[in-house]
Protein backbone atom coordinates (compact mmCIF):
# COMPACT_ATOMS: atom_id res chain seq x y z
CA UNK A 1 0.00 0.00 0.00
CA UNK A 2 2.81 2.40 1.21
CA UNK A 3 4.32 1.92 -2.77
CA UNK A 4 1.24 2.69 -4.27
CA UNK A 5 1.34 5.90 -2.24
CA UNK A 6 4.54 6.90 -3.13
CA UNK A 7 4.41 6.12 -6.71
CA UNK A 8 3.07 9.47 -8.75
CA UNK A 9 2.35 8.96 -12.66
CA UNK A 10 3.22 11.77 -14.52
CA UNK A 11 -0.07 12.90 -16.55
CA UNK A 12 0.71 14.58 -20.34
CA UNK A 13 -1.72 16.58 -22.80
CA UNK A 14 0.08 16.00 -25.68
CA UNK A 15 -1.82 18.64 -27.62
CA UNK A 16 -2.20 20.01 -31.50
CA UNK A 17 -3.60 23.23 -31.80
CA UNK A 18 -4.88 25.54 -34.79
CA UNK A 19 -5.16 24.65 -38.36
CA UNK A 20 -2.09 22.28 -38.32
CA UNK A 21 -2.81 18.38 -39.93
CA UNK A 22 0.95 17.28 -38.96
CA UNK A 23 0.54 15.16 -36.33
CA UNK A 24 3.36 12.46 -37.15
CA UNK A 25 5.41 13.88 -34.45
CA UNK A 26 2.68 14.18 -31.84
CA UNK A 27 2.14 10.72 -32.41
CA UNK A 28 6.23 9.61 -31.75
CA UNK A 29 5.56 11.98 -28.60
CA UNK A 30 2.49 10.17 -27.26
CA UNK A 31 4.11 7.26 -27.85
CA UNK A 32 7.60 7.72 -26.42
CA UNK A 33 5.97 8.92 -23.60
CA UNK A 34 3.64 5.81 -22.69
CA UNK A 35 6.81 3.32 -22.76
CA UNK A 36 8.72 5.67 -20.58
CA UNK A 37 5.16 4.95 -18.08
CA UNK A 38 3.77 8.45 -18.42
CA UNK A 39 -0.02 8.76 -19.22
CA UNK A 40 -0.79 10.43 -21.82
CA UNK A 41 -3.18 12.47 -22.89
CA UNK A 42 -3.62 13.10 -26.95
CA UNK A 43 -5.76 16.12 -27.88
CA UNK A 44 -6.82 15.12 -31.81
CA UNK A 45 -5.82 17.29 -34.34
CA UNK A 46 -7.12 21.11 -35.00
CA UNK A 47 -7.96 22.53 -31.55
CA UNK A 48 -8.40 25.93 -30.16
CA UNK A 49 -6.52 27.01 -27.40
CA UNK A 50 -9.94 27.16 -25.45
CA UNK A 51 -10.23 22.95 -25.67
CA UNK A 52 -6.62 22.77 -24.98
CA UNK A 53 -6.92 24.81 -21.59
CA UNK A 54 -10.27 23.08 -20.82
CA UNK A 55 -8.75 19.48 -20.91
CA UNK A 56 -5.00 20.33 -19.27
CA UNK A 57 -7.46 21.95 -16.44
CA UNK A 58 -9.98 18.66 -16.19
CA UNK A 59 -7.46 16.47 -17.05
CA UNK A 60 -5.34 17.90 -14.25
CA UNK A 61 -1.97 17.30 -15.98
CA UNK A 62 1.71 17.92 -14.87
CA UNK A 63 2.52 18.62 -18.36
CA UNK A 64 0.67 20.22 -21.46
CA UNK A 65 3.10 19.65 -24.83
CA UNK A 66 1.75 21.59 -27.61
CA UNK A 67 2.89 20.41 -31.03
CA UNK A 68 3.11 23.71 -33.40
CA UNK A 69 3.68 23.49 -36.99
CA UNK A 70 1.99 26.00 -38.62
CA UNK A 71 3.95 29.05 -37.57
CA UNK A 72 0.73 30.44 -35.18
CA UNK A 73 3.02 29.86 -31.94
CA UNK A 74 2.82 33.46 -31.49
CA UNK A 75 -0.69 33.95 -31.34
CA UNK A 76 -1.96 30.46 -29.85
CA UNK A 77 1.00 30.24 -27.36
CA UNK A 78 -0.55 33.31 -25.40
CA UNK A 79 -3.91 32.47 -25.34
CA UNK A 80 -3.34 29.10 -23.96
CA UNK A 81 -0.99 30.55 -21.10
CA UNK A 82 -3.84 33.19 -20.65
CA UNK A 83 -6.54 30.11 -20.08
CA UNK A 84 -4.65 28.27 -17.66
CA UNK A 85 -3.90 31.38 -15.95
CA UNK A 86 -7.35 31.88 -15.97
CA UNK A 87 -8.42 28.38 -13.84
CA UNK A 88 -5.57 29.18 -11.61
CA UNK A 89 -3.45 25.94 -13.61
CA UNK A 90 -0.66 27.96 -15.05
CA UNK A 91 1.56 28.20 -12.19
CA UNK A 92 2.04 24.23 -11.61
CA UNK A 93 1.87 22.98 -15.33
CA UNK A 94 5.05 22.41 -17.37
CA UNK A 95 4.11 23.92 -20.86
CA UNK A 96 6.58 22.57 -23.09
CA UNK A 97 6.53 23.05 -27.34
CA UNK A 98 7.09 20.83 -30.01
CA UNK A 99 7.59 21.96 -33.25
CA UNK A 100 9.52 24.51 -35.90
CA UNK A 101 9.42 27.71 -33.90
CA UNK A 102 12.18 30.14 -35.57
CA UNK A 103 15.32 31.07 -33.28
CA UNK A 104 13.94 35.10 -32.75
CA UNK A 105 10.69 33.49 -31.73
CA UNK A 106 12.16 31.67 -28.57
CA UNK A 107 13.15 34.02 -26.25
CA UNK A 108 9.61 35.63 -26.56
CA UNK A 109 7.85 32.38 -25.51
CA UNK A 110 10.47 31.13 -23.10
CA UNK A 111 9.38 35.03 -21.21
CA UNK A 112 5.93 34.23 -21.18
CA UNK A 113 6.27 31.02 -19.45
CA UNK A 114 7.13 28.30 -21.69
CA UNK A 115 9.72 25.98 -20.38
CA UNK A 116 11.49 24.79 -23.01
CA UNK A 117 11.36 24.24 -26.91
CA UNK A 118 12.20 21.23 -28.60
CA UNK A 119 13.14 21.78 -32.51
CA UNK A 120 13.39 19.12 -35.60
CA UNK A 121 16.86 17.09 -34.06
CA UNK A 122 15.59 17.19 -30.21
CA UNK A 123 16.28 13.71 -29.06
CA UNK A 124 13.27 11.51 -27.16
CA UNK A 125 15.52 10.82 -24.67
CA UNK A 126 16.26 14.21 -23.60
CA UNK A 127 12.91 15.34 -23.64
CA UNK A 128 11.56 12.25 -21.42
CA UNK A 129 14.38 13.03 -19.57
CA UNK A 130 13.31 16.84 -19.27
CA UNK A 131 9.88 16.54 -18.22
CA UNK A 132 10.83 13.80 -15.46
CA UNK A 133 13.37 16.24 -13.94
CA UNK A 134 11.04 19.13 -14.38
CA UNK A 135 7.76 17.95 -13.62
CA UNK A 136 5.56 20.12 -11.02
CA UNK A 137 6.37 18.96 -7.56
CA UNK A 138 3.21 17.73 -6.27
CA UNK A 139 2.25 15.73 -3.00
CA UNK B 1 11.56 18.01 13.77
CA UNK B 2 8.38 16.77 15.69
CA UNK B 3 6.98 20.13 15.96
CA UNK B 4 7.38 20.71 11.94
CA UNK B 5 5.91 17.44 11.06
CA UNK B 6 3.23 18.79 12.95
CA UNK B 7 2.67 21.68 11.03
CA UNK B 8 3.46 20.23 7.62
CA UNK B 9 0.55 18.27 8.84
CA UNK B 10 -1.41 21.00 9.15
CA UNK B 11 -0.95 22.80 6.60
CA UNK B 12 -1.76 19.43 4.69
CA UNK B 13 -5.07 19.67 5.87
CA UNK B 14 -5.57 23.53 5.53
CA UNK B 15 -4.94 23.17 2.54
CA UNK B 16 -7.38 19.95 1.90
CA UNK B 17 -10.54 22.20 3.52
CA UNK B 18 -9.53 24.80 1.58
CA UNK B 19 -9.58 22.43 -1.99
CA UNK B 20 -12.74 21.03 -0.16
CA UNK B 21 -14.18 24.73 -0.29
CA UNK B 22 -13.56 25.60 -3.61
CA UNK B 23 -14.85 22.42 -5.00
CA UNK B 24 -18.19 22.78 -3.38
CA UNK B 25 -17.82 26.69 -4.54
CA UNK B 26 -17.60 25.56 -8.26
CA UNK B 27 -14.24 25.89 -8.96
CA UNK B 28 -12.98 23.55 -11.38
CA UNK B 29 -9.59 23.54 -10.87
CA UNK B 30 -10.04 22.04 -7.68
CA UNK B 31 -12.31 19.70 -8.66
CA UNK B 32 -9.62 18.10 -11.44
CA UNK B 33 -7.06 18.25 -8.32
CA UNK B 34 -9.27 16.37 -5.91
CA UNK B 35 -10.01 13.65 -8.62
CA UNK B 36 -6.13 13.66 -9.23
CA UNK B 37 -5.91 12.83 -5.32
CA UNK B 38 -8.24 10.21 -5.61
CA UNK B 39 -6.28 8.51 -8.25
CA UNK B 40 -2.89 8.56 -6.48
CA UNK B 41 -4.48 7.36 -3.69
CA UNK B 42 -1.77 10.97 -1.88
CA UNK B 43 -1.83 10.91 1.99
CA UNK B 44 -5.15 12.61 3.21
CA UNK B 45 -7.56 11.88 -0.11
CA UNK B 46 -10.00 9.50 2.16
CA UNK B 47 -11.00 12.87 4.47
CA UNK B 48 -11.46 14.59 1.30
CA UNK B 49 -14.04 11.96 0.39
CA UNK B 50 -15.48 11.72 3.03
CA UNK B 51 -15.95 15.33 3.38
CA UNK B 52 -17.35 15.35 -0.05
CA UNK B 53 -19.58 12.54 1.06
CA UNK B 54 -22.50 15.16 2.28
CA UNK B 55 -22.75 16.82 -0.26
CA UNK B 56 -23.78 14.00 -2.78
CA UNK B 57 -27.00 12.41 -3.96
CA UNK B 58 -27.98 14.66 -6.70
CA UNK B 59 -26.53 13.26 -10.05
CA UNK B 60 -27.98 10.50 -12.26
CA UNK B 61 -25.09 8.23 -12.65
CA UNK B 62 -25.00 6.19 -16.34
CA UNK B 63 -22.48 3.59 -17.20
CA UNK B 64 -21.45 3.00 -20.60
CA UNK B 65 -20.02 -0.13 -21.98
CA UNK B 66 -19.09 -2.65 -24.45
CA UNK B 67 -16.75 -4.00 -26.29
CA UNK B 68 -13.56 -1.85 -27.84
CA UNK B 69 -15.00 0.01 -30.77
CA UNK B 70 -18.69 -0.29 -30.00
CA UNK B 71 -18.71 3.10 -30.30
CA UNK B 72 -19.14 4.61 -26.98
CA UNK B 73 -17.01 7.56 -27.03
CA UNK B 74 -18.82 9.12 -29.80
CA UNK B 75 -22.28 7.94 -27.99
CA UNK B 76 -21.09 9.37 -25.06
CA UNK B 77 -20.28 12.64 -26.68
CA UNK B 78 -23.81 12.71 -28.16
CA UNK B 79 -25.12 12.10 -25.04
CA UNK B 80 -23.43 14.98 -23.15
CA UNK B 81 -24.53 17.21 -26.02
CA UNK B 82 -27.85 16.48 -25.64
CA UNK B 83 -27.99 17.25 -21.81
CA UNK B 84 -26.47 20.17 -22.36
CA UNK B 85 -28.68 21.50 -24.38
CA UNK B 86 -31.85 20.42 -21.88
CA UNK B 87 -29.19 22.73 -19.50
CA UNK B 88 -27.90 19.79 -17.27
CA UNK B 89 -24.00 19.47 -16.52
CA UNK B 90 -22.37 16.76 -17.22
CA UNK B 91 -19.11 14.51 -15.63
CA UNK B 92 -17.47 12.39 -17.96
CA UNK B 93 -15.16 9.94 -16.39
CA UNK B 94 -13.58 7.62 -19.54
CA UNK B 95 -11.18 4.35 -18.03
CA UNK B 96 -8.60 3.27 -20.57
CA UNK B 97 -6.14 0.17 -19.81
CA UNK B 98 -3.11 0.89 -19.23
CA UNK B 99 0.28 -0.84 -20.24
CA UNK B 100 1.40 -4.08 -17.62
CA UNK B 101 4.57 -2.97 -18.76
CA UNK B 102 5.44 0.28 -18.32
CA UNK B 103 2.36 1.19 -16.29
CA UNK B 104 1.94 4.38 -19.05
CA UNK B 105 -0.93 5.22 -21.08
CA UNK B 106 -2.83 6.77 -24.11
CA UNK B 107 -5.90 7.58 -23.08
CA UNK B 108 -7.81 8.19 -26.35
CA UNK B 109 -11.08 8.72 -25.59
CA UNK B 110 -11.23 12.70 -25.47
CA UNK B 111 -10.68 12.74 -29.10
CA UNK B 112 -13.76 11.62 -29.35
CA UNK B 113 -15.68 14.19 -27.01
CA UNK B 114 -15.71 16.45 -30.05
CA UNK B 115 -18.96 18.04 -29.64
CA UNK B 116 -18.22 19.13 -25.94
CA UNK B 117 -14.41 19.55 -26.03
CA UNK B 118 -14.57 23.64 -25.10
CA UNK B 119 -17.00 23.00 -22.70
CA UNK B 120 -16.32 23.39 -18.71
CA UNK B 121 -19.72 22.44 -18.38
CA UNK B 122 -18.91 19.20 -19.50
CA UNK B 123 -16.62 18.02 -17.13
CA UNK B 124 -14.32 14.76 -19.01
CA UNK B 125 -12.00 12.96 -17.16
CA UNK B 126 -9.99 10.54 -18.56
CA UNK B 127 -8.08 8.05 -15.76
CA UNK B 128 -6.46 4.71 -16.92
CA UNK B 129 -7.15 1.38 -15.04
CA UNK B 130 -3.22 1.79 -13.71
CA UNK B 131 -2.33 -1.01 -11.02
CA UNK B 132 -4.79 0.18 -8.47
CA UNK B 133 -4.66 -1.27 -5.04
CA UNK B 134 -8.42 -1.45 -3.91
CA UNK B 135 -9.33 -1.84 -7.37
CA UNK B 136 -10.28 0.75 -10.37
CA UNK B 137 -13.79 0.52 -8.90
CA UNK B 138 -12.88 1.89 -5.70
CA UNK B 139 -10.92 4.92 -7.70
CA UNK B 140 -14.24 5.43 -9.92
CA UNK B 141 -16.41 5.80 -7.32
CA UNK B 142 -14.46 8.14 -5.42
CA UNK B 143 -14.13 9.97 -8.46
CA UNK B 144 -18.15 9.69 -8.95
CA UNK B 145 -18.65 11.40 -5.28
CA UNK B 146 -16.44 14.30 -5.91
CA UNK B 147 -18.26 15.10 -9.29
CA UNK B 148 -21.45 14.45 -7.80
CA UNK B 149 -20.48 16.92 -4.95
CA UNK B 150 -19.87 19.74 -7.49
CA UNK B 151 -23.14 19.49 -8.61
CA UNK B 152 -23.01 17.34 -11.95
CA UNK B 153 -26.42 16.48 -12.41
CA UNK B 154 -25.17 13.41 -14.85
CA UNK B 155 -22.39 11.84 -14.85
CA UNK B 156 -21.36 9.04 -17.03
CA UNK B 157 -18.90 6.24 -16.59
CA UNK B 158 -17.38 4.58 -19.74
CA UNK B 159 -15.33 1.62 -19.55
CA UNK B 160 -14.33 -1.39 -21.94
CA UNK B 161 -16.71 -4.09 -21.10
CA UNK B 162 -14.33 -7.01 -20.84
CA UNK B 163 -14.80 -8.67 -17.27
CA UNK B 164 -14.97 -8.39 -13.79
CA UNK B 165 -13.07 -5.08 -13.07
CA UNK B 166 -15.55 -3.41 -15.53
CA UNK B 167 -18.07 -4.83 -14.42
CA UNK B 168 -17.40 -3.80 -10.57
CA UNK B 169 -16.49 0.11 -12.49
CA UNK B 170 -20.55 0.18 -13.80
CA UNK B 171 -21.86 -1.61 -10.50
CA UNK B 172 -21.05 2.43 -9.79
CA UNK B 173 -23.98 3.92 -12.07
CA UNK B 174 -27.65 4.02 -11.55
CA UNK B 175 -28.45 2.63 -14.99
CA UNK B 176 -25.80 0.88 -17.05
CA UNK B 177 -26.12 0.40 -20.69
CA UNK B 178 -24.54 -1.96 -22.72
CA UNK B 179 -22.87 -1.23 -26.41
CA UNK B 180 -23.45 -4.09 -29.26
CA UNK B 181 -21.82 -3.67 -32.32
CA UNK B 182 -23.67 -5.17 -34.55
CA UNK B 183 -23.15 -8.38 -37.31
CA UNK B 184 -20.83 -10.03 -34.88
CA UNK B 185 -21.57 -13.22 -33.03
CA UNK B 186 -18.81 -12.98 -30.60
CA UNK B 187 -20.41 -10.25 -29.28
CA UNK B 188 -23.67 -11.83 -28.12
CA UNK B 189 -21.51 -14.56 -27.00
CA UNK B 190 -19.38 -12.01 -24.91
CA UNK B 191 -22.66 -10.80 -23.11
CA UNK B 192 -23.23 -14.05 -21.78
CA UNK B 193 -19.95 -14.14 -20.13
CA UNK B 194 -21.21 -11.92 -17.30
CA UNK B 195 -22.18 -8.35 -18.66
CA UNK B 196 -25.92 -9.54 -19.64
CA UNK B 197 -26.57 -9.72 -16.08
CA UNK B 198 -25.50 -5.70 -15.47
CA UNK B 199 -27.16 -4.31 -18.13
CA UNK B 200 -30.62 -2.12 -17.95
CA UNK B 201 -30.35 -1.11 -21.71
CA UNK B 202 -29.09 -2.38 -24.34
CA UNK B 203 -27.91 -0.37 -27.10
CA UNK B 204 -27.00 -1.76 -30.68
CA UNK B 205 -24.72 1.36 -31.95
CA UNK B 206 -23.79 1.57 -35.90
CA UNK B 207 -27.44 0.34 -36.23
CA UNK B 208 -26.80 1.32 -40.40
CA UNK B 209 -24.37 -1.74 -40.35
CA UNK B 210 -24.86 -4.94 -42.23
CA UNK B 211 -26.23 -6.96 -39.75
CA UNK B 212 -27.91 -4.94 -36.81
CA UNK B 213 -31.07 -6.45 -37.43
CA UNK B 214 -29.96 -9.78 -36.89
CA UNK B 215 -28.24 -8.23 -33.51
CA UNK B 216 -31.16 -7.07 -32.20
CA UNK B 217 -32.85 -9.79 -32.76
CA UNK B 218 -30.30 -12.34 -31.25
CA UNK B 219 -29.82 -9.95 -27.91
CA UNK B 220 -34.22 -9.60 -28.16
CA UNK B 221 -34.35 -13.92 -27.77
CA UNK B 222 -31.59 -13.53 -24.94
CA UNK B 223 -33.52 -10.85 -23.04
CA UNK B 224 -36.45 -13.03 -22.92
CA UNK B 225 -34.49 -16.07 -22.04
CA UNK B 226 -33.24 -14.13 -18.95
CA UNK B 227 -36.28 -15.02 -16.58
CA UNK B 228 -35.23 -18.77 -17.08
CA UNK B 229 -32.04 -18.20 -16.59
CA UNK B 230 -32.69 -17.22 -13.76
CA UNK B 231 -35.17 -19.80 -12.66
CA UNK B 232 -32.20 -22.23 -13.00
CA UNK B 233 -32.03 -23.90 -15.70
CA UNK B 234 -28.75 -23.76 -16.22
CA UNK B 235 -27.54 -24.61 -12.12
CA UNK B 236 -24.16 -24.25 -11.80
CA UNK B 237 -22.87 -22.01 -14.61
CA UNK B 238 -22.18 -18.97 -12.44
CA UNK B 239 -25.40 -16.81 -14.05
CA UNK B 240 -27.70 -17.50 -11.35
CA UNK B 241 -25.60 -15.55 -8.44
CA UNK B 242 -24.94 -12.76 -10.78
CA UNK B 243 -28.46 -12.76 -11.74
CA UNK B 244 -30.05 -12.44 -8.63
CA UNK B 245 -27.95 -9.30 -7.61
CA UNK B 246 -29.29 -7.35 -10.14
CA UNK B 247 -31.69 -8.78 -13.06
CA UNK B 248 -33.21 -11.47 -11.01
CA UNK B 249 -34.79 -9.16 -8.81
CA UNK B 250 -35.71 -6.56 -11.46
CA UNK B 251 -37.08 -9.21 -13.80
CA UNK B 252 -39.61 -9.48 -10.66
CA UNK B 253 -41.20 -5.81 -11.14
CA UNK B 254 -41.01 -5.86 -14.71
CA UNK B 255 -37.70 -3.74 -15.45
CA UNK B 256 -36.81 -5.78 -19.09
CA UNK B 257 -33.78 -4.01 -20.60
CA UNK B 258 -35.11 -2.66 -23.70
CA UNK B 259 -33.01 -2.18 -26.95
CA UNK B 260 -32.72 0.67 -28.64
CA UNK B 261 -30.97 1.13 -31.79
CA UNK B 262 -28.31 4.53 -32.22
CA UNK B 263 -25.92 4.89 -34.74
CA UNK B 264 -23.51 7.32 -32.86
CA UNK B 265 -21.98 9.55 -35.46
CA UNK B 266 -25.03 11.13 -37.09
CA UNK B 267 -26.82 11.29 -33.73
CA UNK B 268 -29.70 8.99 -35.01
CA UNK B 269 -31.12 7.06 -32.25
CA UNK B 270 -29.98 9.15 -29.30
CA UNK B 271 -32.95 11.08 -28.44
CA UNK B 272 -34.50 7.39 -28.20
CA UNK B 273 -31.92 6.45 -25.68
CA UNK B 274 -32.15 9.61 -23.68
CA UNK B 275 -35.69 8.76 -23.45
CA UNK B 276 -34.85 5.21 -22.43
CA UNK B 277 -32.40 5.98 -19.85
CA UNK B 278 -34.62 8.59 -18.31
CA UNK B 279 -37.53 6.12 -17.89
CA UNK B 280 -35.21 3.56 -16.07
CA UNK B 281 -33.93 6.28 -13.98
CA UNK B 282 -38.10 6.91 -13.11
CA UNK B 283 -38.26 3.42 -12.66
CA UNK B 284 -35.47 3.68 -10.03
CA UNK B 285 -37.41 6.01 -8.25
CA UNK B 286 -41.02 4.79 -8.67
CA UNK B 287 -40.03 1.03 -7.55
CA UNK B 288 -37.60 2.21 -4.11
CA UNK B 289 -34.73 0.03 -6.62
CA UNK B 290 -32.56 3.23 -6.37
CA UNK B 291 -32.47 3.12 -2.56
CA UNK B 292 -31.73 -0.53 -2.67
CA UNK B 293 -29.38 -0.53 -5.82
CA UNK B 294 -27.70 2.63 -3.03
CA UNK B 295 -27.61 0.31 -0.48
CA UNK B 296 -25.69 -2.17 -2.05
CA UNK B 297 -23.22 -0.65 -3.21
CA UNK B 298 -22.41 1.22 -0.15
CA UNK B 299 -21.98 -2.01 1.64
CA UNK B 300 -19.70 -3.34 -1.47
CA UNK B 301 -17.38 -0.12 -1.03
CA UNK B 302 -17.48 -0.80 2.78
CA UNK B 303 -16.71 -4.02 2.57
CA UNK B 304 -13.80 -3.21 -0.06
CA UNK B 305 -12.51 -0.31 2.47
CA UNK B 306 -12.53 -2.74 5.43
CA UNK B 307 -11.03 -5.48 3.60
CA UNK B 308 -8.17 -3.19 2.32
CA UNK B 309 -7.72 -1.30 5.89
CA UNK B 310 -7.50 -4.64 7.35
CA UNK B 311 -4.98 -6.06 4.86
CA UNK B 312 -2.70 -3.32 5.98
CA UNK B 313 -3.09 -3.28 9.06
CA UNK B 314 -1.82 -6.99 8.76
CA UNK B 315 0.98 -6.06 6.43
CA UNK B 316 2.42 -3.69 9.05
CA UNK B 317 2.37 -6.25 11.87
CA UNK B 318 4.13 -9.20 9.09
CA UNK B 319 6.94 -6.61 8.29
CA UNK B 320 7.76 -5.71 12.56
CA UNK B 321 8.35 -10.18 12.78
CA UNK B 322 10.51 -9.87 9.75
CA UNK B 323 8.79 -10.15 6.43
CA UNK B 324 6.94 -12.56 4.51
CA UNK B 325 10.67 -13.80 3.26
CA UNK B 326 11.81 -14.62 6.46
CA UNK B 327 8.49 -16.72 7.25
CA UNK B 328 8.34 -18.37 3.85
CA UNK B 329 12.07 -19.38 4.72
CA UNK B 330 10.81 -20.62 8.15
CA UNK B 331 8.11 -22.54 6.33
CA UNK B 332 10.68 -24.08 3.85
CA UNK B 333 12.68 -25.49 6.23
CA UNK B 334 10.11 -27.30 7.59
CA UNK B 335 9.95 -25.35 11.14
CA UNK B 336 6.39 -24.05 10.60
CA UNK B 337 3.52 -24.17 8.43
CA UNK B 338 1.62 -21.54 6.91
CA UNK B 339 -1.35 -22.29 8.94
CA UNK B 340 0.29 -21.67 11.87
CA UNK B 341 2.15 -18.69 10.67
CA UNK B 342 -1.24 -16.59 9.80
CA UNK B 343 -2.25 -17.85 13.36
CA UNK B 344 0.26 -16.04 14.79
CA UNK B 345 -0.17 -13.12 13.02
CA UNK B 346 -3.36 -12.84 13.43
CA UNK B 347 -3.52 -13.37 17.11
CA UNK B 348 -3.29 -9.90 18.35
CA UNK B 349 -5.28 -8.39 16.09
CA UNK B 350 -8.11 -10.67 17.27
CA UNK B 351 -7.20 -10.73 20.74
CA UNK B 352 -7.24 -6.64 20.80
CA UNK B 353 -10.88 -7.30 19.09
CA UNK B 354 -12.18 -9.94 21.23
CA UNK B 355 -10.86 -7.59 24.52
CA UNK B 356 -12.77 -5.06 23.07
CA UNK B 357 -16.02 -6.89 22.94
Amino acid sequence: MSEAQGQRTIRCLIAKVGLDGHDRGAHVIARAFRDAGFEVIYSGLHKSPDEIVTAAVQEDVDVVGISILSGAHNTLVPKIVDGLEEYDAFEDTLLIIGGIIPEDDRPGLLEMGVAEIFGPGASMDETIEFVRENAPERD
Amino acid sequence: MAESDTDDAEAAEHADRTLVEELLDGKHRALARVISKIENRSPGYRDLVSALHAHTGGADVIGVTGSPGAGKSTLVDKLAKRYRDQGLTVGVIAIDPSSPFTGGSVLGDRIRMASNTADMDVFFRSMSARGHLGGISTATADAVTALDAFGKDRIIVETVGAGQNEIDIVKTADTVAVLVPPGSGDDVQMLKAGILEIADVFVVNKADMDGADRTVQELREMVHGRGDLAGGHHPGDGLDVALSDRTGESDDDGWEPPIVETVAKTGDGVEELLETLAGHSDWLDDSGRRQQQARTRYAEEIRTLLREDAAKLVAEEVERRGGLESFAEAVLARETDPYTVADDVIRPIEDCVERRE
